[in-house]
């Protein structure tokens, strides 16, 4: 993706522009907007980045929230009107708002090494450092059921969750392609690891299609990631897919009787991106360098069950939520990173065969 | 008669002037004056609202980044016929390398290349993949002749016709093709408008499932609920002593205070599978086993005739405030049948207030895309919900300001249609 | 136990209607035979049923508000009144203030543009003789038609292009930074004050603006002493759809309001990626309660005011 020779280049440019803002900004009451999709997420990123990073520097940190989605910061760049600093972004997201320029890039060799000295660039999972944005958390899309619906035999992998004779009931999936068409190839049979080759042929997209057709009759199709766990704890539907930290709230803190199946999870990350052509650049890359820490990268875990990039992190986790995160050992050992190149090119291709065999 | 004409006698006499002047003159000044009254608003509208629409709808034919990433390569290809060759010559992929290489160095090529997988997939990795390539080739007279077979080297598509075509139709400042995709047509190789085929058809023109369809049947279904169900409920508010009334109308007015977000998690609770509803029916013994009342079109008409209840409402009630009784009453003592005289007398004087609670539901329900998002089927979801998705999500904005400059047309259309056939001078409708 | 309740509610209300209903026989007519008789009551019940359809999505919220648990299902596990301290002093009790007090300050000044300018447009539009009528009219309701992202994305691009934002119009004075919200909000309230209230001129006798002009009054007092009088249910009710279009809009908030500009439903949409917070189930019960203390004291503010005067209420 990143050739040397331009890295070093931006590396250099960075460190000058960052020198020469950070000479002249004004020190007294400066303060960052720091967008992120609010709630308990944001809780956590306020307890664990914010607020020490106010007290290191004095930045007083603006936390906003938003939706998802590209399309206020491409408002904000192409009108030249930046209000936004800092934005916790998914990776396709990330991918695509650098492409289209609507994201400073970030050299990964500004960040700092692992406490041990391992280079910033080995020391996080690969994958989670692109062009334009530094990953802090995986997270990733599991599959949940209920306990107490299945007392005999419980399912535990995505070919159960795929098998409606043996495990009967409804499913709750995301309405969008994504995942699903990777779970059908699972479930299908294809090896986690070829699951994107077979997708990048004709054939192996329609064969995508063809295995969710067996759970289409059965599948409630949710949009918001509050929705799974409600269906789930009110009976709507017997395992659905769902994002992993509301699942350990729903289990570990209301005591629901949910179990995640780890087997099959792909996960993602969220990401820091700075956008293009604000005013506060260095110190947007202060904060990012700063909450990218191996250290706060740990706090985070303490509020909520994702898991930091960093391998280094780890370490510092507290053990008992350790059990819980996507990146722990047991969890990840069949596990899919969401293919960010095959879907930002397919993804519009995708979208529309999804909808059309949707509303077929 | 004889009244009037001497009044117009008296005018003509007084004045000096000739009747028909006099009458032009007031008759313009009343105009005028009508015009003055409309003026405030019109300007308010044009400040707040036109003026960010004419911007917006601008991105629904502007078309500058392939243009002006890639000038040469557009020039270039204009001589090309398609129909011809099914490349274009080596000239032309010369031309392309040179631009792609710069645009790789500058990182305008992924703007490029986004643009292009809007009208067909995989161009983005194909152009961000060969940018990267012809980048680090040394241009120079030994490549001179060998540019296509270095292109075709690094993807076999430079040899498609598709991918030329896509480059060409792209290279076009004002486009139609956003409006194209819009209504599922598109431009072949030859330069023709042709239907998409059938598995890429998202918009699908024709029949019941086509999005354009679907989203007028359901508002116009949700409409004609709210006049059945809200009628009664206006007549009752409308013909109750005040004291009742004004405490009915809490009732009316209190789901306004709940914000959509929370109405429509409230539908959810009542109608899923495990719900209120299925509660009662199961508990009245008047169902054996719980049905699917949401996540279909059922939840969906249920929840948006809930929402834009009151919008019927209201208008009804506040028109038929101002229907005196005495003209039923009159038709009563006449001899009428209670029916007649309602159906004959009242209802007639009503319709004004269905017309404009039917303008506001029909034209509310047309722009809703959060309540069938969160309580429908997959086949449940109307144009709006595209028009934010692509906003939001695929940021093709030429495609979304598209379709909502076709949503604006097609509104405007049942409009003018409605006064073509009830007239609007007729004010039933407002 | 509290799924008995609801059912318990709906009961009551059921039994109120009937009630009602048989009470109202007493007024009808002597002349009113026995067809005429069920089909009153069957009237009354009908509209009790289309009236409990209206509040039952409230009746079936407010108790889930106090549910021990963040999940909006009967039955409920307990019994918690722990969103209601998220809402009063919990750590995001202030932001939900601001909240609050930014939605009912941008709803009512909103209102107050969009109802003047509307109001005043609709007289001019109910005038037989104004030519492009239908065009004029098109183009004033065009706010309701274009979908809400465009409006927003649009009137983001443009506001930010004659510095018309919240940051630049702060630096001319603190209190205006509201401003861009309440124009939008305004600009989108408009067509249901137009329509509401063309509809009620439908009717509107123009010799009665005549009569008003022969015997000395001028434009003004004709307008506010004989035209707002014989509007103003229009008026009211396009006023309240201006007001709670605003109050309950979220996408054009979503580009146009920063931090300090957050309205309740912006607040509410918070954080749906993780869960829907009971919360906002909690803010929506206090809304209920406070509109209903309102709206009845009004009432018997109005009921005192008959007596006071020796009416009868009509």
């Amino acid at each position: 993706m990143i050739d040397a020779k331009r890295l070093r280049a931006l590396s250099i440019t960075a460190a000058a522009i960052a020198l020469m803002l950070a000479g002249t900004a004004a020190p007294a009451a400066e303060s960052l907007t720091v967008v992120s999709w609010g709630g308990a997420y944001t809780r956590s990123q306020v307890k664990a980045y914010h607020e020490p990073f106010t007290k290191k520097t004095g930045v007083n940190i603006l936390s906003e929230d938003y939706n998802g989605g590209l399309a206020q910061i491409k408002t904000q760049v192409e009108s030249g009107n930046i209000r936004w600093d800092v934005v916790d972004l998914e990776l396709s997201d990330a991918v695509r708002g650098c492409d289209e320029g609507l994201l400073e890039r970030v050299d990964p060799r500004i960040l700092p090494p692992a406490p041990n000295g391992t280079p910033a660039e080995e020391d996080f999972i690969p994958g989670t450092i692109v062009d334009c944005a530094v990953g802090e958390i995986v997270w990733s899309t599991v599959v949940a059921f209920d306990r107490t619906k299945f007392p005999n035999n419980r399912p535990w992998t995505i070919r159960d969750f795929f098998d409606v004779k043996k495990f009967p009931g409804k499913r709750g999936l995301r309405k969008t392609p994504r995942v699903n068409l990777e779970w059908a190839l699972m479930a299908d049979g294809v090896p986690t690891r070829q699951v994107y080759e077979v997708l990048a042929t004709e054939e192996g997209v329609d064969r995508a299609f063809r295995k969710l057709d067996v759970l289409k009759p059965h599948t409630v199709w949710w949009e918001a990631g509050a929705q799974p766990p409600q269906l789930l704890a009110d009976g709507e539907v017997v395992m659905t897919s769902a994002y992993n930290g509301r699942l350990y709230n729903a289990m570990v803190k209301e005591k629901k009787p949910f179990v995640i199946i780890w087997d099959g999870q792909v996960w993602d990350i969220d990401l820091w991106g700075i956008v293009k052509g604000t005013p506060s650049l260095a110190t947007a890359l202060e904060f990012v360098i700063f909450s990218t820490d191996t250290v706060q990268l740990a706090n985070q875990a303490k509020y909520i069950s994702y898991g930091p990039v960093r391998r280094s992190s780890m370490d510092l986790v507290d053990p008992k939520v350790k059990p819980h995160l996507p990146t722990s050992p047991d969890n990840f050992s069949n596990s899919l990173q969401n293919d960010f190149e095959w879907w930002a090119d397919n993804q519009q291709d995708m979208d529309e065969r999804f909808t059309t065999w949707l509303t077929r | 008669m004889a009244t009037a004409q001497q009044t117009m006698h008296t005018y003509e006499v007084m004045g000096g002037q000739s009747l028909k002047a006099a009458l032009a003159k007031a008759e313009r000044r009343n105009k005028i004056r009508a015009f003055m009254l409309v003026v405030p608003l019109l300007v308010f509208i044009a400040f707040a609202f036109l003026a960010p629409i004419v911007r917006m709808m601008y991105f629904s034919f502007e078309n500058p980044v392939i243009v002006e990433t890639f000038p040469k390569t557009v020039a270039a290809l204009a001589d090309w016929d398609p129909t011809g060759a099914p490349t274009p010559p080596e000239e032309v992929y010369a031309v392309l390398a040179e631009e792609i290489s710069r645009a790789a160095k500058d990182r305008s090529i992924g703007k490029a290349a986004t643009r292009l997988n809007y009208d067909k997939g995989g161009m983005r990795s194909l152009m961000t993949k060969t940018g990267r390539r012809v980048s680090r080739m040394q241009a120079g007279p030994f490549m001179d002749g060998k540019w296509k077979e270095a292109f075709l080297k690094i993807s076999k598509k430079w040899g498609d016709r598709d991918v030329w075509v896509t480059i060409k139709d792209a290279g076009r400042r004002y486009t139609p093709s956003y409006y194209l995709k819009a209504l599922d047509f598109r431009r072949n190789a030859e330069g023709d408008i042709v239907p998409e085929p059938e598995s890429r058809q998202l918009y699908l023109l024709t029949g019941m499932d086509s999005v354009w369809v679907r989203t007028f049947w359901i508002s116009a279904l949700v409409t004609i609920l709210c006049v059945l169900l809200g009628y009664p409920v206006a007549y009752l508010l409308a013909n109750l002593p005040l004291r009742y009334s004004n405490l009915l109308m809490i009732l009316v007015l209190l789901p306004f205070w709940t914000s959509l977000l929370v109405r429509t998690t409230a539908w959810v609770v009542v109608l899923q599978t495990e719900g209120v509803l299925n509660d009662v029916l199961m508990f009245l013994n008047i169902i054996d086993e719980r049905i699917q009342l949401i996540f279909n079109r059922f939840g969906v008409l249920v929840a948006m005739t809930h929402i834009l209840l009151p919008f019927m409402i209201l208008p009804i009630y506040s028109v038929m405030k101002n229907i005196p009784p005495s003209y039923e009453r009159a038709a009563r003592s006449l001899g009428a049948t209670p029916w007649t005289a309602f159906w004959r007398v009242y209802f007639p004087q009503s319709l004004a207030g269905i017309g404009a609670g039917g303008l506001l539901v029909f034209i509310l329900a047309l722009g809703y895309y959060i309540t069938p998002a969160l309580v429908g089927g997959p086949t449940d979801q109307m144009v709006s919900y595209f028009i934010a998705d692509h906003t939001n999500r695929s940021l093709n904005w030429g495609l979304a300001s598209a379709l909502g400059g076709i949503l604006l047309v097609g509104v405007l259309a049942v409009y003018i249609l409605y006064d073509k056939v009830v007239g609007i001078d007729n004010m039933k409708l407002g | 136990m509290a799924k008995i309740l609801v059912y318990a509610l709906l009961f009551v209300c059921l039994v109120v209607a009937v009630r009602a209903s048989i009470k109202g026989l007493r007024n009808l007519p002597p002349y009113v035979g026995s067809l005429g008789r069920s089909w009153y009551i069957g009237f009354r019940v009908i509209c009790g049923a289309i009236l409990v359809f209206l509040i039952m999505p409230i009746l079936v919220i407010i108790p889930l508000s106090f549910n021990s648990e963040p999940y909006f299902t009967y039955p409920m596990p307990g019994f918690s009144l722990r969103w209601y301290e998220d809402f009063f002093v919990g750590e995001q009790s202030k932001v939900w203030h601001l909240a609050i007090k930014n939605s009912v300050i941008v709803a009512i000044f909103a209102t107050l543009i969009a109802t003047a300018l509307g109001t005043i447009a609709a007289v001019g539009l109910s005038n037989a003789r104004l030519p492009g009528k239908t065009f004029l009219m098109g183009l004033l309701i065009s706010p309701m038609i274009v979908p809400l992202v465009i409006t927003a994305v649009g009137m983001y691009f443009f506001y930010s292009l004659i510095g018309f934002t919240p940051r630049q119009l702060s630096e001319i004075w603190s209190g205006l930074h509201l401003l861009p919200v309440i124009l939008a909000h305004a600009a989108l309230g408009t067509p249901f004050v137009v329509i509401t209230v063309t509809a009620t001129l439908v009717g509107f006798d123009q010799s009665l603006t005549r009569a008003s002009a022969s015997l000395g009054a001028d434009g003004l007092r004709t307008f506010f002493k004989v035209t707002v009088p014989l509007v103003l249910p229009g008026m009211i009710s396009g006023a309240l759809f201006a007001f709670i279009t605003s109050f309950d809009e979220v996408v054009v908030v979503l580009f146009l309001a920063g931090i300090e500009e957050y309205t309740i439903p912006r607040r509410m949409f918070a954080g749906i990626r993780e869960q829907i917070s009971p919360t906002i189930l909690a803010v929506a019960t206090i809304l209920v309660l406070l509109s209903i203390l309102l709206l009845t004291a009004l009432e018997l503010l109005r009921r005192r005011n008959e007596r006071m005067r020796g009416m009868t209420p009509a």
